[in-house]
This record gives C-alpha cells, sequence and structure tokens, in this order.
C-alpha cells in the first residue's frame, strides 16, 4: 500500500532543462544494488555534488529557495534505459509529481507503477510555471487527481491519466495490491492448471 | 463455430484471471525464471508487505549475468557481482525457492536451462526479469521479459497485469543454401524490418522453412524477437518439439506427456485466424549475414557493402548512421569481407546450446585459430558443459586454440569479467552489438556460430561458404 494520492498543495523545484536522461537522474555506477531505498541520495548524484562530494551550490536541489514535492523539467524527460532505478531515486527524495510536457514511455510507466505522477502539461503551461516559480519560490500549486487539473493561482491546465493507473493512485493500491485483491481467484486458477 | 483464433491468443485468452473494461488483464503465470541482476529488489518488496512466494514450484532461479566463467568454485573477484549472486541464494533460501547455483549440474544462463530441463513447455506463460525470455516461446508459448516491479508482482500473486499487444505473422518459406543457419534468418529479418519494425507486436513464426528447423535453432529465433521490437515471438509447437521435450527432466512423463501433446496439437493458429500484420519472406534470398553497426538491425549479407547515409531508406538516421560507423572505426560503401578481427565470442542464449557448439566443432576439427585472434567458447548451461566434453569437443576446441569455459552470460554484456577491450572488434553469436556491450568502446560484430568459427582460423571476417566449398 503507498501513500493515497489526491489533493496535493506544494511547492515546486524548477529544473528547466530539456532531454534529461536516465543516466543524468541516477548515474549507471549506483546500479548494482539490491535494495530499492536511499536512491534519492544519489538523485542527480553527479549535477548535486562535486568530485569531492561537495553540494554544488547553484544547482536546484542544493538551494533552499526551493522545496516541494512537485518537480517541475523540460521536454522528453526520463529517456534512456528502462531502468526502474530512475522513478526510485525521484520518489525516493521525496517527489510525488513530475511536471513536463513530455515523457519518455517507459519511464512514465515506471514512474505510475512507483506511486509517482507523471503529467504532461502544453510547452506554453510549462513555461509559465517554470517562470512564477523562479520569480516565487514559495508559490503554490494544486494537483488535482480526482478532475486531472493542475493549477498555480489563476491558472489552470488539465491533464491525461489511464483510469486503472488513476484509480491505483487515489486508493493507494498499486498493481500488486489490485493483483492481491484477486487472491482467491488466482488460487482457483492456479490449482485448475497444475 | 467459434472464431478461428491465432496461437497467441488461444493461450492468452486461456490464462487471463480477470478481464474489466478499462483495466489491464490479470494474466496467470505458469512459469516464471529469476536470476541475480533483477530480482533482489523485489524480493525486497515482498518482505516489506510481509508476504511469501505465491507459488514457489512455479519459480526457478539461477545465477548467470554476474558469474565468472573460469574458477566458478571459488569466491566471486567483482565485490558487487559477488554482493548480487549472494544475495540471490539468501533470497532463494529464505524464500523456499529452487536456486541452480554456480556448480550445480542444473546453472546455466536462464533461457538455456528452462528448456532443456522441461520447465519451458508448449501452450504456458512465461516471464523473466530479461528481455530475452522470448526465446522459449520456439515451444509455443507466450514468453516475455518483464521489469523488477513485475518480477514482484509474479512473485507475490503469480500473475501480471498486460494490456493485450498487437499480432504479427512473419512466414518464412523455402529451403536455405549452404552456410547457412537459424541465426542467419533472424538477423536477415531484423535488417529487412530494423531494430524497431515490430515494436508493439507479438510474433508468430511459420512457414516451411522454420518448420524445418531443429528446437535449438527455433530458439536463436525466438531470443532475437526483442531485437526488432516486439515482446516477444513464438512457433507453434509440432513433433519437432514433442520430441525434444520428451523425457526431459521435469516435463510430463509416460501417459501424463501423452495426454499433453494431445492438448498441445490444439494450439496451433485456425486455419483463417486475422493477425494485425503479415510479412513473408523468401528463404533462397537469405544469406551468412552480419552486422556492421551499433544496433542489430544494422546487417547485411556478409559480401555486401555497407551502405553510404545517402543509401538510407530513413534519411533521418543519416547522423546517428554515422555516429555508428564512427565508433565501429568502418568506412561506409566499403567491405566487411577481409576486415582483421581480435576477438571471437561465441556463446549466449542466442547461441551456446550443444548444436551450436557442435557446428563450430564440426568446422574447426583438425584446423587452428589464427595467432592473432582470441578464442572464447562459452556453453550456455551446465549441461551443455558436459555434454560437449562427453562427446569430445572439448579436445577439438582445445587443438584449435579454442578456450572452452564454464557457462554464464559471459561476454554477451560487459558486466562480469570477460569483456572485449575497448577499440577492439569481436565477431560474436551473442544478440546485441550496442555501444559498450562487451565492454567499454567495444566493437561487435554479429554472425552465425559458423561465421564466427571460420573468422577464428582466418583471423577476419569470412564467407563461410568459400571455406566449407
Ligand atoms: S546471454 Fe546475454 S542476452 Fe542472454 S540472458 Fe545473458 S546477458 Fe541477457
Amino acid at each position: 500500500m503507498k501513500e493515497k494520492f489526491t489533493t496535493l498543495k506544494t511547492t515546486g523545484v524548477p529544473l528547466a532543462m530539456e532531454n534529461i536522461d536516465t543516466d543524468q537522474i541516477i548515474p549507471a555506477r549506483f546500479l548494482k544494488a539490491t535494495t530499492r531505498e536511499g536512491f534519492g541520495e544519489n538523485l542527480f548524484r553527479d549535477w548535486r555534488y562535486d568530485n569531492d562530494n561537495q553540494p554544488i551550490k547553484s544547482f536546484v536541489l542544493n538551494d533552499a529557495k526551493y522545496s516541494g514535492k512537485i518537480l517541475i523539467a523540460g521536454k522528453n524527460f526520463g529517456c534512456g534505459s528502462s531502468r526502474e532505478h530512475a522513478a526510485w531515486s525521484i520518489y525516493d527524495y521525496g517527489f510525488r509529481v513530475i511536471v513536463s510536457s513530455f515523457f519518455a514511455d517507459i519511464f512514465k510507466n515506471n514512474a505510475l507503477n512507483n506511486g509517482l505522477l507523471p503529467i504532461v502539461v502544453s510547452d506554453s503551461f510549462l513555461l509559465q510555471l517554470l517562470a512564477l516559480i523562479e520569480e516565487k519560490p514559495s508559490t503554490e500549486i494544486i494537483v488535482n487527481l480526482e478532475n486531472q487539473f493542475l493549477q498555480v493561482g489563476s491558472v489552470r491546465e488539465n491533464f491525461e491519466i489511464n483510469a486503472y493507473k488513476k484509480t491505483c493512485l487515489m486508493s493507494g493500491y498499486d498493481d500488486i495490491d489490485y493483483l492481491l485483491s484477486l487472491n482467491n481467484e488466482i488460487k482457483k486458477f492456479d490449482l485448475a492448471h497444475s | 463455430m467459434s472464431t478461428p483464433k491465432t496461437i497467441f491468443e488461444k493461450i492468452w485468452n486461456a490464462h487471463v484471471v480477470k478481464h474489466s473494461e478499462g483495466y489491464p488483464d490479470a494474466l496467470f503465470i505458469d512459469r516464471h525464471f529469476i536470476h541475480e541482476v533483477t530480482s533482489p529488489q523485489a524480493f525486497d518488496g515482498l518482505r516489506k508487505r510481509g508476504i511469501k512466494v505465491f507459488n514457489t514450484s512455479r519459480t526457478t532461479a539461477t545465477a548467470d549475468h554476474n558469474v565468472p566463467t573460469k574458477d566458478q568454485h571459488l569466491p566471486i573477484k567483482e565485490a558487487l557481482s559477488r554482493h548480487q549472486v549472494d544475495t540471490l541464494r539468501k533470497n532463494c533460501k529464505e524464500f523456499g525457492v529452487e536456486l541452480y547455483d554456480l556448480g550445480h549440474p542444473f546453472q546455466g544462463i536462464v533461457h538455456i536451462i528452462g528448456p532443456e530441463l522441461g520447465l519451458t513447455l508448449p501452450g504456458m506463460t512465461i516471464v523473466c526479469g530479461d528481455s530475452h525470455t522470448s526465446t522459449h516461446g520456439a515451444f509455443g508459448n507466450i514468453a516475455f521479459g518483464i521489469g523488477t516491479s513485475e518480477v514482484e508482482q509474479v512473485l507475490a500473486t503469480q500473475c501480471i497485469l498486460q494490456y493485450k499487444p498487437k499480432t504479427m505473422k512473419i512466414e518464412i518459406n523455402g529451403v536455405l543454401g549452404k552456410g547457412v543457419v537459424s541465426k542467419d534468418i533472424i538477423l536477415y529479418i531484423i535488417s529487412k524490418i530494423s531494430a524497431s519494425g515490430a515494436t508493439g507486436f507479438f510474433v508468430e513464426y511459420a512457414g516451411s522453412t522454420i518448420r524445418s528447423l531443429t528446437m535449438e535453432a527455433r530458439m536463436t529465433i525466438c531470443n532475437m524477437s526483442i531485437e526488432m521490437g516486439a515482446r516477444g515471438g513464438l512457433i507453434a509447437p509440432d513433433e519437432t518439439t514433442f520430441n525434444y521435450i520428451k523425457e526431459r527432466k521435469f516435463a510430463p512423463q509416460g501417459a501424463a506427456f501423452d495426454l499433453a501433446v494431445k492438448n498441445w496439437k490444439q494450439l496451433a493458429t485456425d486455419e483463417g485466424a486475422v493477425y494485425d500484420k503479415v510479412l513473408k519472406f523468401d528463404a533462397a534470398d537469405i544469406a551468412p549475414m552480419i552486422t556492421y553497426g551499433t544496433n542489430p538491425g544494422m546487417g547485411i549479407k556478409i559480401t555486401d557493402r555497407i551502405p553510404r547515409p545517402e543509401e538510407l531508406k530513413d534519411t533521418s538516421e543519416q547522423t546517428s548512421f554515422k555516429k555508428s560507423l564512427e565508433y565501429m572505426g568502418l568506412k561506409p560503401g566499403s567491405q566487411l569481407l577481409g576486415q582483421p578481427i581480435d576477438y571471437v565470442f561465441i556463446g549466449s542464449c542466442t547461441n551456446a546450446r550443444i548444436e551450436d557448439l557442435r557446428l563450430v566443432a564440426n568446422i574447426v576439427k583438425g584446423k587452428k585459430k589464427a595467432g592473432s585472434v582470441e578464442v572464447w567458447v562459452i556453453p550456455g548451461s551446465k549441461q551443455v558443459e558436459e555434454q560437449a566434453k562427453k562427446e569430445g569437443l572439448d579436445i577439438i576446441f582445445n587443438a584449435a586454440g579454442f578456450e572452452l569455459r564454464s557457462p554464464g552470460c559471459s561476454a554477451c554484456l560487459g558486466m562480469n569479467e570477460d569483456k572485449v577491450p575497448p577499440g577492439k572488434y569481436c565477431i560474436s553469436t551473442s544478440n546485441r552489438n550496442f555501444e559498450g556491450r562487451q565492454g567499454p568502446k567495444s566493437r561487435t560484430f554479429l554472425a552465425s556460430p559458423l561465421s564466427a568459427a571460420v573468422a577464428a582460423i582466418t583471423g577476419k571476417v569470412t564467407d563461410v561458404r568459400e571455406f566449407v566449398n
């Protein structure tokens, strides 16, 4: 069971860069781990820390001005490998929503499978959003999953999401919870096929 | 009368536990293979939810990706690899999953041991956290690779949530020419339809050429379905299939086997069933194939020239094409025949079965490898290794200067100790020629075991048809 996702009211972190690939999100050298936790520490590792492991001040995650559960990134976020570690690291860091104008297919799926909501917005809305936050980091963003919209001040945009994935997020269900709810049917099936 | 169905639809429909509008189907999984790389986080998830493996008798584990192919009795040198294999051991013990560990007589590459143990059967649904799970489709089942979250799903519930893919039939008819084997068929198909030509489809291979192939040759074809983007590939079972399965360790035995065969015979696609797409090829047009670039779609007949950028069908690919040739250190318009090579890798889940080793032994018998070339022969499993030794293939290999090692994924991917050094050329019987796949900056030519074997002897890319006369 994951946290239920209904409406989120939080600030956002702007990462106005396009084509952020999975190797930037979590460098390949951290992939040989055998757990799912702790990846947040290495999220954007090479942008966050220098060679001496000192935080790079200019990077947004190290900028105290910015905080919140929403990451706002440029077009084509999550391209590259199909490994789930990218989604794990973003969730583990504490983000629950990523906003972009385009997501790589597999990344989007991996995100949804791991309780992270990817929201596709228009290019113009994305620019507006980034500008607003950069101007005033305390800007509050509302993500309403039930009615599928995102709102900042008086600006609002609707987004699409697969009906099944929406149900999962809203009930705090993931695929396993859904399948576990079918347990009796599956057991019968298993017996009939052994 | 009911509507005619494809073999894919029959198997899929028979495994849907629950279908609801707007939801993906909950598909029951008959057999789940796991290995050390993609399973640790899945077991972790079970632990956190406090649940067990749904049905351990449907789950089989082996160690293959990270294992060394020399001195397998010693502890693994590389710390992270050792940790992953140790974690697999711990997890299998804790959750009661059968593990064919290093040194076990059944250990080997996951897609090789399933079929040889009779765990892979017609009509099944099979998954594994590895894209080449499509290999098992050669027996007439739905087999596909999955991600770690899905591995956890299957461990927890023996089911997976899936939307039904589209179906494609690829028909190949006619007789194969001299020196042409199943690896050439699949490299030929991918070169024709590109590395993304079957994206979104589940492929069925059919036609007289496919029917004439042995099970091992069929596995080579299904193995590479994923390299044209397909979700998986399968071949309807026939007498060849049943004969292969008969008396395998975990296959149904005696009367149970006869009954199973009766059911398996019902699986073939019905006359008049409709596919979303159909492609046809002529076996006579297929020659020994080789790839020159950095995706499996970049293949040519071994006697052809590498295309020039302006000859590409899709002009938008010119930039990546040039980048690819630069990586490979090759010139557009040039021939690959005669290209010197440094390494020969005979192995992987594509071509490391006993028939592959026999093909190679047959052609190198009494000959010696070229002095400059390093040759690795990596059997796909402990059973293949033992069989090769029983037949004396190891003696032939030794005399030729080929090194027969212990089973594992080896140089198919640069994750263990076997790596091709930067800039070096390797002719390989594996399935991926991606940048860095065989080691940082390594350069890969994908080809058949025959083509790899003759290249080992001449030290350069060679047309096997001239070699055998
Ligand atoms: S041999 Fe290569 S392709 Fe096959 S399972 Fe191992 S790494 Fe994957």
